[in-house]
């Protein structure tokens, strides 16, 4: 019997219970569908992550610490301003530092509220992260050092404090504390599902006594060039440890941070997976509970097959192709729902979503080797049989 | 009344090695623990264009026999010999070739696929040889055509009577074009008349086509009508008759 005949013949012996076919599909529709489903949610969840450290500028140093590793506590910094200046110092250009000290705090202007991320930082902000004002500008040196209570707003509080109105030399409150608005940053949009737009930027100083602390959370270093990254990642890593041999601190590229953030993805989506992969072994136990009956059923074709001449491998090949049958089948239906699902989900809800190939090539090779591992005992079962004794099977 | 046709050999027809030889065949089966002897060192010789009655009560060991004969299984001890070769020496597939090729067998009850169209049914014993769809097709309706069902084709079996089912049967055993028939109470489960055709038509098969034709039956008027006629009783050949010639 070739191949082809075989695939027709087994397509047929589904066809001819269509019912039962289509509810043991129906697990194996299931479990890849949701295979499909979490693994985009995993990959939508990473390509965000990943356009979002991106889109912090490029060539970009982070300074913070602790020990950046999955499962590890966060530590309270101990990073102040003296830090900031040694490493301009160090790297010969204080206009590339950035540092920043932040916490999340109520806007008032009058009676309009807004909740913002109060982000204290230095004057060198546009210059670090490529951010840009679209009115009036960001606040100077001079500002920083003399402590100057003047804030540029991000889009979204300056819309919706400043309704229709230009919100530059307006004042607003933060938690007491009057500032005067000097500017507007330009729109960039939401990442790591945090509104960036909704940002208050104030001096670090300023800040620094808003909050009641000394510290800054952390420090940014942008390098003038792709390939001077590692040799300002040493002289910075050089500086903190000197300053701070208390603490340990890493100096990370933005690399780094991508690298750490895909792992724990990475294993999120593992675990995604593993979970939908429990349906897709249970729809296998289906598939091979129904072709045990099957198998059964047919005992007296199975032994008429042979004793017209069908070989042990022939029978094993049919039935083995009917699993298959039933299984890729069911992937396919189930790629179909789980792609529609995953397309649903990234439009109608916050949780994104990216398709990728590689989950529909796997989710479709593991339904292929669910119907060939679930099958095969059935099949066996089948082709072993005695053809006088399956014959006389009443 | 008519007289019964005989069941006739074309004469002399014997190239090659008999069909089927077993010497000193027994076989025996396990049936929860105990022994069960079902045949006992039996030798029976299916020469070419044979017409063979094989009969006894029930448990006597026919069925036993049919199936060592037609490959469908392995004697225990003794020699079994199809076109000269020996059973023992064959792998199981060459077993299953065997079948494919030198038997046409005839069940009782039909064997048919349910769902299956007549000519697809006929047709089956080709898919394993093989062949493609539309020799085979060419090749079943020839065989339903010379059972006289040309007209039947796309019938499925639950669409046909009894006598046409077994004549589909017979159909199937023919398209492989073996060197014997095989039967298993052909008649056992048709009405008189359906059962007479399906004589006259293993009859006319044997006469036209020089086909070894061995029937299973316990029924002697059935039995009477080939050449000859062996009988077994517990496991042990214990009578052939063979008309003079």
């Amino acid at each position: 019997m070739n191949t082809f005949e075989a695939i027709r013949v087994a397509w047929e012996a589904l066809r001819a219970n269509k019912l039962r076919s289509g509810l043991t599909m129906l697990g194996v529709v299931i479990g890849v569908a949701s295979v499909v489903l979490l693994v985009s949610i995993g990959s939508g969840a990473r390509d965000e992550v990943t356009s979002g450290v991106e889109s912090l500028g490029s060539n970009i140093l982070f300074v913070a610490p602790g020990n950046l590793s999955f499962g590890s506590a966060p530590a309270v910094s101990r990073l102040g301003l003296e830090d900031v200046r040694r490493i301009g110092d160090a790297i010969g250009d204080p206009r590339r530092v950035a540092a920043t000290v932040a916490s999340g705090e109520v806007a008032r202007v009058g009676t309009r509220r807004a909740t913002v991320n109060v982000q204290g930082t230095t004057d060198t902000v546009p210059l670090v992260f490529d951010r840009t004002v679209s009115r009036g500008a960001f606040f100077t040196a001079a500002d920083v050092e003399t402590r100057r209570r003047v804030a540029v707003l991000g889009a979204d509080p300056a819309d919706s404090l400043f309704p229709g109105r230009d919100p530059v030399g307006k004042s607003l409150t933060v938690g007491g504390v009057r500032f005067r608005v000097v500017g507007v940053m330009s729109r960039v949009g939401t990442a790591f599902g945090v509104a960036r737009d909704a940002e208050l930027f104030v001096p670090v100083t300023a800040a620094q006594r808003l909050f009641g602390v000394s510290r800054v959370d952390g420090i940014a270093v942008k390098a003038p060039t792709t390939d001077q990254i590692d040799e300002e990642q040493a002289i910075i890593r050089e500086v903190v440890t000197r300053a701070h041999p208390e603490q340990e601190y890493q100096v990370l590229t933005q690399e780094d941070i991508l690298g750490v953030v895909g792992r724990i993805l990475g294993i999120l989506t593992l675990v995604l997976a593993s979970i939908a992969g429990i349906s897709l072994v249970v729809g296998g136990v289906g598939v091979m509970n129904i072709m045990l009956v099957s198998v059964s059923e047919r005992t007296r074709e199975i032994g008429l097959r042979k004793a017209v001449g069908a070989r042990t491998r022939d029978v094993l090949r049919q039935f083995l192709l009917e699993a298959v049958a039933l299984t890729v089948s069911g992937g396919v239906v189930g790629i179909l729902l789980g792609i529609g699902a995953a397309l649903l989900v990234g439009r109608f809800s916050p949780i994104p979503a990216a398709i990728t190939g590689w989950s529909v090539a796997l989710a479709f090779g593991v339904s292929v080797a669910v119907g060939v591992f679930f099958g095969v005992w059935p099949a066996r079962t089948a082709a072993r049989m005695q053809p006088i004794m399956a014959l006389r099977y009443e | 009344m008519r007289q019964p046709p005989v069941v006739e050999g074309s004469g002399g027809r014997k190239a090659g090695p008999p069909v089927v030889e077993a010497l000193g065949v027994t076989k025996v089966y396990r049936l929860d623990g105990v022994e069960v002897r079902a045949l006992d060192g039996v030798d029976l010789v299916v020469e070419r264009s044979d017409s063979m009655a094989i009969m006894g009560p029930s448990g006597s060991g026919k069925s036993t026999l049919l199936g060592l004969l037609g490959g469908l299984d392995r004697p225990t001890s003794g020699t079994l010999r199809f076109d000269g070769s020996d059973v023992t020496g064959l792998s199981e597939d060459e077993l299953a070739a065997v079948r494919n090729r030198v038997v046409g067998f005839v069940f009782q009850n039909f064997q048919l696929l349910p769902r299956t169209p007549a000519v697809a049914n006929v047709g089956l014993p080709l898919v394993y040889r093989g062949l493609g769809r539309n020799e085979r097709r060419r090749l079943a309706t020839d065989a339903l055509t010379s059972v006289g069902l040309g007209h039947r084709l796309q019938h499925r079996p639950s669409q046909l009577s009894g006598g046409e089912q077994q004549r589909v049967a017979i159909a199937r055993a023919l398209v492989s074009d073996p060197a014997m028939l095989l039967a298993d109470e052909p008649t056992g489960n048709l009405d008189s008349r359906s059962g007479e055709e399906v004589l006259e038509l293993l009859a006319r098969l044997h006469g036209e086509r020089g086909l070894a034709v061995v029937v299973v039956t316990h029924d002697p008027g059935v039995a009477a009508r080939f050449r000859r006629q062996v009988t077994l009783r517990d496991g042990r050949l214990v009578d052939e008759k063979e008309p003079a010639r």
